[in-house]
């Protein structure tokens, strides 16, 4: 029955939308899942606006403050809401414009057109609503996304995974970047992308955001072995993990450092 | 019989990004009519500045996830340059091939998801998969093969892993580039049905015209899309590296994106301009598209972008297959590809051919390798003020004889037709308040 098929929405805010290409990108179960659910709103496909959502997906950082409303609308017409992508999840590299100093990044765009438009700090959707569910990665690994929609169809709790990356690289059998003399964040970074870039020879940056428990000693073990300290690191670091120190502001003086 | 309009669509539909089309008429005169982009700044150009080298094509190719492959190879490139690295015939034609399956993606999700609705009659793609399945079945296909293309290469379409400065950090196992081969040589019959369902609708598109500049990217030996020198269809040919000379920007009220001008008050980018300025050197197969299509060049009317973009997936599609042949034929090894990256302190100029048109990206580096400038010039946002000026033509020349609704529609099909992504254009860069 048409009428039963669980509703399923698709928002962005500040993202490159990436992450909903992605989803797009699953052109084999596409239409299988477009045969299970009814999705009522995907801006970039879709000219129909809808009433309630089983499950609300959401792209892109909330980085102005006039769209803490549309959040919150998305999360009352909402029965689940699930981040999609880093942006949505920690801010994703958005958050490196909160270094860099607000004003001086539009001055340096707008030049004194900046006060024509509105900015502020980039933050986690979760600054704003209540997220039930997060999808990481910059950008989100197709897989993921599907055990997310499965799951959720199933009415079971997906499963995210809380390991570091290193786990799914060695399980590739890759070899290790440390031993190419690269600096390399698997040892923090949360895995689920089945090590996708130290499978094609790229660092991993941690783009899916931190394990909850890192194991921080043997990271700066690691940086020590390579006589670097967390300075020569934190640019990398801030790519993606911005809103890690969000909570303790660096100085103008030492962003300018940079 | 005057008369008035109120068109407010707000958050435009099936195109990427946030934009409004405003348009306010009163006894049959235009007051208002314009594009507003209201996109939140993202101000990457601050954001690079102050990264090293190795991470700044990894933050740039997040303007857009959907050019990300352009924005890598633009960011890349000035990289090279800045650097003066050298690149093999092996990496040259990996990053192309990468260019053309971008290209052949980008077009056939546009044609396909974005465009094709409004000329099937249906609000979007989704009811089409349930009245039309194999055309949107056909559609997945060709985007999976060209999404395919990028994972076999370098890992992913979205935010490429392995394309760096000076060549690539993966070797694409030749089973893949056999099989790849194999899969274009099936999706052939794809893509002549693409360019006959296209041509089945081509009474949809408004006969409108403007006559306009097109600014594309143009080489001697090749229809320009990884690289190039700047053509004008009005001024003539420059230099990659004084871009500026054809661009000039300045911000507008109505919206977070700069506008641009050069001869004319606006100019335009993208498929339509690049068949304009460069048709006569599309291969065979894209010649037979555009025949096929009745697609001539030069032609002003805005609508047949979307023409264009199906003569460019035909001519992608060729000029990827022939790539292929070449790295099969290659033996692609560590030491062809492996990049071998010098940071020295200097400036380059990286301009290439987004799906959406010329893109540029502009940086300087000190010793280090650090980025201490950047500028960013991104397609849609060329487009934009040409978007206005066609629909304030546009809308004098229907206003007496169609609908608000039918305006309306003609509109937005108008913007969609640009295939704007406001996302990226909003990250317009600097320009120099001197
Ligand atoms: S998380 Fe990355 S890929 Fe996803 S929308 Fe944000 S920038 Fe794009
Ligand atoms: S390459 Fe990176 S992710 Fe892989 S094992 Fe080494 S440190 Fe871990
Ligand atoms: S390897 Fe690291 S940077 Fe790459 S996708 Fe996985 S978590 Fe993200």
């Amino acid at each position: 029955m048409a009428e039963s098929k669980p509703t399923i929405s698709f928002h962005d805010f500040t993202s490159c939308e990436g992450c909903q290409l992605q989803v797009l990108n699953c052109e084999d179960e596409l239409l299988d899942i477009l045969g299970a659910v009814d999705i009522v709103e995907f801006r970039e496909a879709i000219d129909d606006k809808a009433d309630s959502y089983d499950v609300a997906f959401i792209e892109g950082a909330f980085t102005r403050e006039s769209d803490r409303k549309r959040l919150e609308t998305i999360r009352s017409k909402a029965g689940i809401v699930v981040a999609l992508g880093a942006c949505a999840c920690t801010g994703g590299l958005n958050v490196l414009k909160n270094f860099r100093g607000l004003e001086k990044s539009m001055k340096t765009v707008y030049g004194d057109s900046a006060d024509w438009y509105e900015t502020s700090q980039a933050l986690p959707v979760e600054a704003a609503i209540k997220v039930d569910y997060k999808v990481h990665g910059c950008p989100i690994p197709r897989q993921e996304f599907l055990e997310v929609v499965t799951s959720l169809l199933a009415g079971r709790t997906p499963r995210i995974p809380d390991h570091p990356v290193c786990v799914e690289c060695k399980l590739r059998e890759n070899e290790c970047l440390y031993h190419k003399s690269q600096y390399c964040m698997g040892p923090l970074a949360r895995a689920g992308c089945d090590a996708w870039c130290p499978s094609y020879g790229g660092r991993c940056y941690a783009c899916r955001g931190l394990i909850s428990d890192p194991n921080n000693q043997a990271a700066f073990d690691v940086l020590e072995e390579f006589g670097l300290t967390i300075d020569d690191v934190l640019t990398e670091f801030r790519l993606f993990n911005g809103v890690y120190d969000v909570s303790q502001p660096p100085t103008e003086a030492r962003v300018e450092k940079q | 019989m005057a008369k008035s309009l109120d068109i407010n669509v707000h958050h435009l539909t099936r195109v990427e990004g946030h934009g409004n089309i405003v348009v306010r008429a009163s006894d049959g005169k235009v007051e208002k009519c314009v594009l507003e982009i209201v996109e939140t700044p993202r101000v990457f150009e601050s954001m690079i500045e102050g990264l090293r080298w190795r991470d700044t094509s990894l933050l740039t190719c997040r303007i857009c996830g959907i050019c990300s492959v352009a924005h890598t190879t633009a960011s890349i490139l000035a990289t090279d340059e800045a650097f003066g690295l050298e690149l093999s015939p092996e990496s040259l034609t990996l990053r192309k091939l990468l260019m053309y399956a971008e290209v052949l993606q980008s077009h056939v999700l546009h044609v396909y998801f974005l465009a094709a609705p409004d000329a099937f009659g249906a609000p979007s793609v989704i009811p089409l998969a349930s009245s039309h399945p194999e055309v949107v079945k056909r559609a997945l296909k060709l985007k999976k093969l060209a999404n395919y293309t990028c994972a076999v290469l370098c890992g992913r379409h979205v935010h490429p892993i392995s394309l760096v400065p000076g060549g690539f950090t993966y070797v694409p196992p030749k089973k893949g580039l056999v099989e790849l081969k194999q899969l274009y040589a099936d999706a052939r019959a794809d893509i002549e049905a693409t360019v006959e369902t296209i041509s089945g609708v081509l009474d949809k598109f408004p006969s409108f015209e403007r006559e306009r500049e097109d600014i594309s990217l143009v080489r001697d030996d090749e229809y320009a899309i990884y690289n190039g020198e700047l053509k004008s269809s009005k001024a003539g040919q420059i230099d990659h590296r004084d871009y500026l000379e054809f661009i000039k920007e300045k911000c507008v009220e109505h919206s977070t994106s700069k506008h641009v001008y050069n001869v004319e008050e606006s100019f335009a980018v993208g498929a339509l301009s690049r068949f304009n300025n460069n048709s006569a050197q599309l291969n065979e197969f894209g010649v037979a598209a555009a025949k096929a299509l009745g697609l001539e060049a030069p032609c002003h009317n805005p609508y047949l972008n979307n023409v264009a973009q199906v003569v460019e997936a035909a001519h992608a599609y060729q000029e990827a297959v022939n790539c292929l042949d070449e790295l099969i034929a290659a033996d692609l090894t560590e030491e062809k590809l492996a990049p071998n990256v010098v940071p020295k302190a200097g400036r380059g100029v990286g301009a290439t051919e987004a799906p959406r048109g010329l893109l540029i990206h502009d940086y300087t580096y000190d010793e280090n390798g650090v980025c201490t400038e950047a500028n960013c010039i991104i397609p849609t946002g060329m487009n934009l003020g040409n978007i206005d000026r066609d629909m304030q033509k546009y809308v004098p020349e229907v206003i007496e004889d169609r609908s608000q609704d039918q305006i309306e529609h003609d509109l937005e099909m108008l913007v969609r037709a640009y295939d704007p992504c406001i996302s990226c254009s909003v990250h317009l860069l600097k320009v120099d308040w001197v």
